[in-house]
């Protein structure tokens, strides 16, 4: 086994969390009533927790002292390894559900089988957060329901959330050499098994929704070798701000 | 009683004062955050688990529990988080769930099997003991929670969800 490769692949997984934590957090005193914000926070609060451990982790396999802080503070857009879908903005109500709907309904199983896969520390914080990411797909699911079935308003905003988010799901389905290695090990998950639960997931939520599954067509790609599009540095640097300005800031 | 058995008991006593900062009803050891004590060429090792992987609380609990180690006259020691296995509301003690519901919380129902996507949970009211509620939202006051209303005596309150 390469330990390059299992602190990429460790690496992109935190990036993931901490970027839809970030996302989800900037929703803090602005979401529609205050349950929901609750709600909001409270996932961005298990996604960032989710992060750190991964981090944690990647620093130690990566060996070169860096901790969770200066991995998640201290490097450049072209660095992060994150989907490109989590880094989209949270546009309306509804584009954040969608968002959060695409995305659990993968990562539940993929947390799932992750936790039953060779490498002890990624599948003990797995086995953790799994049990979040199936809280968190069944509020954005019951959401996404709620607005599809909704009003017309409601109904068309889904709908386009949906449509515009579509081609930034194959990116979760794709892998490179490197992660191709680690499957035959038995260390990674081969997204390819994960794709017919996630379809039947997705089928459900948008039939009860009356909502349209959108056509395959191009698929954006590119977050995983870290080209992004231009919102990811506009959430680092906000994000990265104090550390940036302080360096090892503490408190 | 040897001297690192004798040790271990005072460990143990002191962390059993420790409690959850959010719901201070709770022992770390109701909850099962407490995984081990042990006592090795006169250092204590102490092994707890995170609840939820954003848990605010956790970095207090290491704090008071090594406040409480000191008051107890233990110097030596070492508090370490162990990850696997991953913590489970299975582990709350029945004490735990007593005093919870005694706190105006919840306790989780059942143990943790796969649920269905959209299965809702049992949750009887901790003041009047109906099963005649509705879940208002997913999540709650903090990460274990979310909130209930009770139809027979319409109070709300907390239910430590099933993890």
């Amino acid at each position: 086994m390469s330990a390059a490769a299992l602190f990429s692949y460790t690496l992109a997984l935190a990036d993931d969390a901490l970027v839809l934590g970030h996302r989800l957090s900037e929703w803090i005193g602005y979401a529609p009533v205050l349950e929901e914000e609750l709600a909001l926070g409270n996932i961005a609060l298990d996604l960032i927790g989710e992060s750190r451990a991964l981090y944690t982790y990647a620093g130690a396999l990566e060996g070169k002292g860096r901790d969770e802080d200066a991995l998640a503070y201290r490097r450049d857009a072209h660095e992060f390894l994150n989907l490109l879908l989590v880094e989209q903005p949270n546009g309306d109500f509804a584009l954040t559900i969608a968002r959060q709907v695409l995305f659990s309904a993968f990562v539940h199983p993929f947390w799932r089988e992750l936790a039953a896969a060779r490498d002890e520390t990624l599948a003990a914080i797995a086995a953790k957060a799994e049990k979040e990411a199936a809280y968190h797909l069944r509020h954005a699911g019951e959401w996404l329901i709620r607005l599809g079935d909704g009003t017309e308003e409601s109904h068309c905003r889904a709908q386009d959330a949906i449509d515009e988010l579509w081609p930034y799901t194959g990116e979760m389905f794709a892998i490179d050499d490197e992660t191709e290695a680690l499957i035959a090990e038995g260390i990674a998950v081969d997204p390819a098994r994960l794709r017919p639960e996630w379809e039947r997931t997705l089928a459900d939520l948008l039939a009860r929704a009356t909502l349209t599954r959108p056509a395959d067509g191009w698929m954006q790609q590119g977050g995983r070798r870290g080209r992004h599009s231009e919102h990811l540095g506009h959430v680092l640097a906000e994000m990265q701000f104090l550390q940036r300005a302080y360096p090892g800031a503490a408190w | 009683m040897s001297d690192a058995a004798a040790l271990r008991e005072r460990a143990m006593a002191a962390a059993a004062h420790v409690v959850d900062p959010e719901i201070p009803v709770l022992s770390i050891v109701d909850l099962g955050v407490l995984r081990a004590i042990e006592v090795e060429d006169g250092i204590v090792r102490v092994s707890i688990t995170p609840t939820y992987s954003g848990c605010p609380a956790m970095r207090t609990i290491e704090l008071s529990l090594e406040a409480a180690l000191r008051s107890a006259g233990i110097e030596q020691f070492r508090i370490e988080t162990v990850l696997a296995p991953a913590w489970t509301t299975d582990w709350l003690s029945d004490e735990g769930r007593r005093k919870l519901r005694a706190f105006g919380i919840a306790p989780p129902t059942g143990t943790t099997s796969r649920r269905a996507l959209f299965g809702a949970d049992a949750v009887t009211c901790p003041r009047c003991g109906s099963a005649d509620t509705e879940r208002l939202s997913e999540f709650g006051s903090t990460a274990c929670k979310a909130l209930y209303r009770c139809r027979q005596c319409r109070e709300p309150f907390d239910y430590f969800k099933c993890h």
